[in-house]
C-alpha cells in the first residue's frame, strides 16, 4: 500500500471519529501551545534583557575597588579608595585590548534651578566616558580636554534632571544651575537612554569633568570607578586579564594578596543573566513538556480503543491480502497524523498565546523556527513511540480470531 | 492433466483450550478441480469453518499437506501467505464484513489497495466492474447500512471478485438471508461458476448446497460423504417461479 492511500485510509478513519480524534489531540495541543508560548516567552525577555545590556555600553570592562567585608565588617576607608586617577593613565597606555578609557568620579546632592529643585548623582568623567556608555548628546556639546584641565564648572544634563528642573522635552543649554551650592554651566543635553536591564534609570545624572568633582564637589584624591571598552566583545577577556595584570602592578600589589579592586566585562554579565533566564526558559519548558508526555499517552490510550473497536476490520483487511506491516503502517500513521496535527494546532495556538503574554508583559515574545522544528519533530516521534504499541497489537492479531472478534 | 486447485492430504487441526485438545480435523482428504462448484455440509461443530479457514491460507494446518494452485501453503510465511490471499483468494463472509461508513465501491476496491502493482485508475475500473458483475453499479455511493442484507453480501461478492481469484470461499454466504435473497446469491454465484469460477461455500441447508456441482460432507472432523449432485437446481429459473407472495411461506 503506498504512502498516499496509508494517508488518505487513516484520515478517513480519524474523520469518521472526529471529536474523539480531536480530544485526544488535545493533549497536544495544550503541551505544544504551552512549551511554544513559554519558550517564546523566555526568549522575548532574554533578548530584551540583552538589548538593555548591551544598550549599557559599547563592550565594557568596568573596574571598582574591591570592598573588602569579613564577616560583614568593612575594612575602612582605605579599600574604596584603592583606585586612583594614575591607574586610568597606566591603562590608557599600556592595555592593549581597551580602546578607550574613563575614570568616574560620582558625588551625590542636590541640584537647583530658580525654584525646582531635584537629587541626583554626578558623575565626573573623561571624554572617552560617552562612547564608551553610549551616550549621545541632543543638544550642546560635550567638556573638552581644557575644561577638564581647568576644572571648569560646567556640566551636562540627562533628560530624568532636565525633566525634574525645567519640565519635559526643554532645552536648557547655557542656563546656570546650582550644583551642591556651587554655580554650573549647562553646555548639553543627554539623549533620553531609558531603563536599564537592571531596573535603574539611565537618564538621572549629571556629567562633569572628572577634576570638577573630585575637587570641587566630593573632595578626594581617589576615584571611584574606571569606564573602559574592549576593542571587540571576543577580547573581553583578554583586557579583563590585561587590566589585572596591569592594576596589581600599579598597585604594587604582592603575589599572594588578593586584588583591591575588581573587574567585570559587559560580556560576563550578559552571559550570566542570559543563562539565568536560559535556565528559567528550559525549566518552563520543560514543565510544559510533561503535558506533551501525556498527550502521548492519551494517544496511545486512544490508539488502543481503536484496535480493540477495529479488531473485525483488521481481520478483514488481513484476510484480503494485509500483511501485519499494513495494519501496523495503517495505525502508525493514525497515530503520527493525530500527532502532527495536533502539533500544528498547538503551534498556532502557542504563538498566539505567546503575543497576548508578550503584549499583557510589554516585552514582545519571540517564537524562533527552531523551537517549531523541534515541536513537529517531538510531536513525530511522540506519535510514532505511542503509537508503536497498539498498532503492534493489531499487526501481530491472528486473521481469524480478529474476523471472530465480538 | 492435472487441473486440481486444492489437493488435500490427510489434513489435521488441532485446537489446544488450556488442558483440552480439541481435534477439529482429523485427517481429511479432498481435491477440489478448476470450475467446481462445491458445497461444504455438515453438522454444526464438524469442522466445516476450519477446514475452509484452512482452505483460505487464514490457518495453517496442525498436521497434512495443502496445494493450493499447485503451491505448498505450508512452506509460506505470513507476509507471503498475505500477498498470496490478496493475488489468489476470495472471501465471503457470512455477516459480509463490509466496512462501516465507506462506500460500497471503496468496499469493493479494498484488496487492490493491497496490491502495490494496481494503480489507482485501474483500481476503481476492476471494481465498478465487479460492482456491475453483481448488479449494483447503481449502487456504488451507498453506504453499507444504506443497503440491504442481500446487496451488502452483493457488494461483499463482488469485492472477493475484484481481484480476479482462483478460488471464492464463502461460509455461510447465505446463513443471514432469507430464502429468496438466498436463492439470488446462488443465482450470482452460479453466473460466476458458469463463467468458470472455483467457489467452495459451507451451507448446512441442503436446498442451497443443491446448487453447487459437488457436496462434501463433514462429520466428527472428517469427510463422511462426496457425492456429485445429480438433480443440480437453476437458481434463476426457480427464482422466475417463484412467487413474490410465496417467500413468507418459504421461510
Ligand atoms: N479457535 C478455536 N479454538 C478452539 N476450538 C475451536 C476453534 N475454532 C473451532 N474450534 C472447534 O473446532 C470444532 C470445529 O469448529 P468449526 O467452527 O469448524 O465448526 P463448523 O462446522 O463450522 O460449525 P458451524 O456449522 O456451527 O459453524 C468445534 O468443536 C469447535 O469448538
Ligand atoms: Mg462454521
Amino acid at each position: 500500500m503506498n504512502y498516499t492511500n496509508l494517508f488518505r485510509i487513516a484520515l478517513r478513519a480519524l474523520i469518521r471519529n472526529k471529536l474523539r480524534a480531536f480530544l485526544t489531540m488535545l493533549g497536544i495541543i495544550i503541551g505544544v501551545a504551552s512549551v511554544i508560548a513559554m519558550l517564546a516567552i523566555g526568549e522575548g525577555s532574554k533578548q530584551k534583557i540583552r538589548g538593555q545590556i548591551s544598550s549599557m555600553g559599547t563592550n565594557m570592562v568596568m573596574v571598582m575597588p574591591n570592598m573588602q567585608r569579613r564577616g560583614g565588617v568593612s575594612l575602612g576607608a582605605s579599600s574604596s579608595m584603592a583606585l586612583k586617577y594614575t591607574d586610568v593613565l597606566a591603562l590608557r597606555n599600556e592595555a592593549t585590548a581597551l580602546s578607550a578609557v574613563s575614570p568616574e568620579v560620582t558625588a551625590t546632592g542636590q541640584v537647583i534651578y530658580s525654584n525646582q529643585n531635584t537629587q541626583t548623582t554626578i558623575y565626573g568623567v573623561s571624554e572617552e566616558y560617552m562612547g564608551i556608555k553610549k551616550l549621545e548628546i541632543l543638544s550642546g556639546r560635550f567638556f573638552n580636554a581644557n575644561e577638564i584641565k581647568d576644572m571648569s564648572k560646567v556640566c551636562i544634563l540627562g533628560q530624568t534632571v532636565v525633566t525634574n528642573l525645567f519640565g519635559a522635552g526643554a532645552d536648557p543649554v547655557g542656563l546656570s544651575i546650582r550644583i551642591k551650592n556651587l554655580p554650573f554651566q549647562i553646555i548639553g543635553v543627554l539623549k533620553d537612554k531609558g531603563e536599564s536591564g537592571m531596573g535603574q534609570d539611565q537618564d538621572d545624572l549629571i556629567l562633569a569633568p572628572y577634576t570638577t568633582v573630585q575637587r570641587r564637589l566630593a573632595a578626594i584624591d581617589y576615584i571611584n570607578g574606571i569606564y573602559a571598552s574592549a576593542i571587540s566583545e571576543e577580547k573581553s577577556p583578554t583586557a579583563i586579564a590585561e587590566v589585572e595584570e596591569i592594576l596589581r602592578r600599579t598597585h604594587k600589589l604582592k603575589e599572594s594578596a588578593e586584588n583591591d579592586f575588581r573587574v567585570m566585562s559587559q560580556s560576563e554579565l550578559l552571559k550570566t543573566i542570559t543563562s539565568i533566564t536560559d535556565i528559567m526558559t528550559y525549566l518552563l519548558g520543560a514543565i510544559a513538556g510533561i503535558s506533551l508526555l501525556v498527550g502521548g499517552i492519551g494517544i496511545m490510550n486512544i490508539m488502543f480503543v481503536s484496535v480493540t473497536e477495529r479488531t473485525r476490520e483488521i481481520g478483514l483487511r488481513m484476510s484480503i491480502g494485509g500483511r501485519g506491516k499494513d495494519i501496523m503502517k495503517q495505525f502508525l500513521a493514525e497515530s503520527i497524523i493525530l500527532s502532527i496535527l495536533g502539533g500544528v494546532i498547538g503551534v498556532v495556538l502557542g504563538y498566539l498565546l505567546a503575543r497576548l503574554a508578550g503584549s499583557l508583559m510589554s516585552s514582545h515574545a519571540i517564537v524562533k523556527t527552531q523551537s517549531v522544528v523541534l515541536a513537529f519533530i517531538v510531536c513525530f516521534i511522540i506519535g510514532v513511540f505511542f503509537g508503536w504499541y497498539p498498532a503492534r497489537k493489531a499487526a501481530n492479531l491472528n486473521p481469524i480470531d480478529a474476523l471472530r472478534y465480538e | 492433466m492435472n487441473n486440481n486447485i486444492i489437493e488435500i492430504k490427510s489434513l489435521r487441526k488441532d485446537y489446544h483450550v488450556g488442558e483440552v485438545t480439541v481435534h477439529a480435523l482429523r485427517g481429511v482428504d479432498l481435491k477440489i478441480h478448476e470450475g467446481e462448484f462445491v458445497a461444504i455440509m455438515g453438522a454444526s461443530g464438524s469442522g466445516k469453518s476450519t477446514m475452509l479457514n484452512i482452505l483460505g491460507c487464514l490457518d495453517k494446518p496442525t498436521f497434512g499437506d495443502y496445494l493450493l494452485d499447485g503451491i505448498n501453503v505450508n512452506t509460506m510465511n505470513n507476509d507471503a501467505l498475505a500477498r498470496f490471499r490478496n493475488k489468489k483468494l476470495g472471501f465471503v463472509f457470512q455477516s459480509y464484513n463490509l466496512l462501516a461508513r465507506t462506500t460500497a465501491l471503496e468496499n469493493v476496491e479494498l484488496p487492490l489497495f493491497y496490491n502495490p502493482q494496481v494503480r489507482s485508475r485501474e483500481r476503481k475500473e476492476s471494481a465498478l466492474r465487479a460492482l456491475e458483475a453483481v448488479g449494483l453499479s447503481d449502487r456504488m455511493h451507498h453506504m453499507p447500512n444504506q443497503l440491504s442484507g442481500g446487496q451488502q453480501q452483493r457488494v461483499a461478492i463482488a469485492r472477493s471478485l475484484v481481484n480476479d481469484p482462483v478460488l471464492i470461499l464463502a461460509d455461510e454466504p447465505t446463513g443471514n438471508l432469507d430464502t429468496r435473497t438466498s436463492f439470488e446469491i446462488m443465482e450470482l454465484f452460479q453466473d460466476l461458476n458458469d463463467k468458470g469460477r472455483t467457489i467452495v461455500y459451507v451451507t448446512h441447508e441442503t436446498d442451497i448446497a443443491k446448487f453447487a456441482t459437488r457436496n462434501v460432507t463433514f462429520r466428527d472432523g472428517k469427510i463422511q460423504r462426496e457425492s456429485i449432485v445429480n438433480e443440480r437446481l437453476n437458481a434463476r429459473e426457480i427464482l422466475e417461479t417463484l412467487p413474490v407472495e410465496a417467500i413468507e411461506e418459504f421461510d
